[in-house]
């Protein structure tokens, strides 16, 4: 039982410290995308020794991030952490270079979901600590004070940290048990299920691209060509 | 008189310049829902502000500093030809007046132009690349990298531009957005990834389910189901995000499949 909850502490503590820093990209520092879910769950799965499977959660979770535009101060759920936890969950049961088990997959695609959109609350709370934080300080920061300014900086970045990596730490705690779980007593063949997860997810983003595009002229024509050619290279393919 | 910008702009000093551009990195850094990115504005152009008269321990320094670190909104990778700008204002010292009223005006543009570029463009294009990638069997450290390449050659690529020609235009900025790639790109990278797109979903698709003989009936099924959600998702608009309704069916599912 303590080994056992030691193994988890040792996948867990690393994994939290990556979805930290992943987290931190999302808005604080320094936006080059490695919290795309593609990226950040490939990460999560190779930070416990699948990253094909974190790869395949990642594309599915990248599918529907396509529809959440990062803008301003709107409310968006936060893929980047999320995706850590999705990718080392979607994990479970698989080995270095196999698909994810099709129960741990569809738990990770859930966890990255519902840790997204927690996510989404926590950056929403990240951001009104910062001007809470700011507010006594705005006489220093109207007198010039570099140390005010540089402290803000600092303070809302370590915040952001912290804030990603706990909230990773929680929720791998919660999903990875629920994944071993779900994997055992999974019942629907493989790959009706596989299909079914993909088909979801598949939909949000040949959404988001209609929906993103098709008010530039000659898209709409470009794509559903394009879709016919995808379709010919995959049944040529084969 | 001539205006301060109408003079060829001095050189940017390449430690000074990097350290501004590497600042701009985390310009979002302590972004909140009072001041914005302010803090972080003030936090970009600090370095420049310490060659004014007096260094750091003298007023003009100070009063720059606290004119910087007031409420300003951009988009962040916009946000360093604001601060590139900014920097060679308060270098020429001009009015504070004239400042002020320049970094005002121009919050909104930077934020439009920086949204339609960046985040309903490039980034999506960038994406839909990857999924590309995943359906032509990449392996993951290729999808990743091949994403991470792409997508940074723009962004690093604009941030740089940006402190740049903000740098070189000072009050006259407005020049530089005026740049063909933020006024047409978003049009031309729109048209690219309405191709990567469609190429991309049927070949990530087809790697997903485990590349399943396609004329079989579950990529059959597959093949049909998509659209129609598709579709129901596209009407479903404003009403229901399409990750809300994913949700809720694939909780449905794995219930199904654990309780049966």
């Amino acid at each position: 039982m303590l080994m056992a909850f030691l193994a988890v502490l040792v996948d867990t503590i690393p994994l939290a410290l990556l979805a930290g820093v992943v987290g931190l990209d999302v808005v604080s520092f320094p936006q080059a995308m490695i919290s795309r879910p593609i990226v950040a769950a490939t990460l999560g799965g190779a930070f416990v020794g699948a990253p094909e499977a974190g790869l395949v959660c990642g594309t599915a979770l990248e599918c529907l991030a396509l529809e959440s535009l990062p803008v301003g101060a709107s409310r968006y759920p936060e893929w980047g952490s999320a995706s850590v936890v999705a990718g080392a969950v979607a994990a479970v049961g698989a080995t270095s270079a196999s698909f994810p088990s099709v129960g741990a997959f569809a738990v990770g695609v859930l966890v990255g979901i519902t840790t997204g959109w927690i996510g989404g609350w926590t950056m929403v709370k990240h951001r009104q600590i910062i001007a809470a934080f700011a507010r006594p300080r705005l006489d220093q920061l109207a007198a010039g004070s570099r140390n005010t300014v540089v402290g803000l900086q600092v303070f809302g970045m370590t915040l952001d940290l912290a804030r990603g990596a706990l909230l990773a730490a929680c929720m791998y705690l919660l999903a990875r048990p629920l994944a071993a779980q779900v994997n055992l007593r999974w019942t629907v063949s493989e790959d009706l299920s596989r299909a079914i997860i993909v088909t979801c997810v598949a939909a949000v983003a040949a959404a988001s691209v209609w929906k993103d595009f098709h008010a530039i002229s000659g898209t709409r024509r470009l794509f559903v060509a394009s879709l016919a050619v995808g379709t010919v290279l995959v049944v040529a393919g084969a | 008189m001539p205006v301060p910008d109408a003079v060829p702009a001095p050189e940017l000093p390449a430690v000074l310049r990097a350290s501004m551009l590497l600042r701009c990195l985390a310009i979002q850094g302590s972004w909140n829902y009072e001041i914005l990115v302010g803090n972080g504005v003030g936090f970009c152009v600090e370095p420049a502000l310490r060659q004014l008269p007096g260094g750091m321990d003298a007023q003009p320094y100070k009063d720059a500093l606290a004119r910087q670190s007031v409420y300003f909104n951009a988009h962040p990778y916009l946000a360093s030809l604001a601060v590139g700008a900014l920097a060679r204002v308060e270098l020429e010292q001009v009015p504070a007046v004239r400042i002020e009223r320049f970094r005002t005006a121009l919050c909104g543009p930077l934020g439009s132009l920086g949204d339609r570029l960046v985040w309903a463009a490039w980034l999506p294009a960038c994406s839909l690349m990857a999924l590309l990638l995943f359906g032509f069997g990449w392996t993951p450290l290729g999808v990743v990298a091949g994403f991470l390449l792409l997508y940074n050659v723009g962004h690093l690529g604009l941030r740089d531009w940006g402190l740049r020609a903000g740098w070189k235009h000072g009050l006259r900025v407005a020049t530089a957005m005026g740049h063909p790639v933020l006024q047409h790109g978003p049009r031309y990278i729109g048209r690219v990834s309405a191709v990567l797109g469609g190429l991309a979903l049927p070949l990530a698709v087809h790697r997903a389910i485990g590349g399943q003989e396609p004329l079989s009936p579950i990529p059959m099924g597959v093949a049909v189901a998509t659209p129609v959600l598709a579709v129901l998702l596209v009407r479903l608009q404003g009403r229901a995000e399409g990750w809300r309704v994913v949700l809720a069916l694939l909780a449905v599912f794995v219930l199904y499949s654990v309780v049966r």
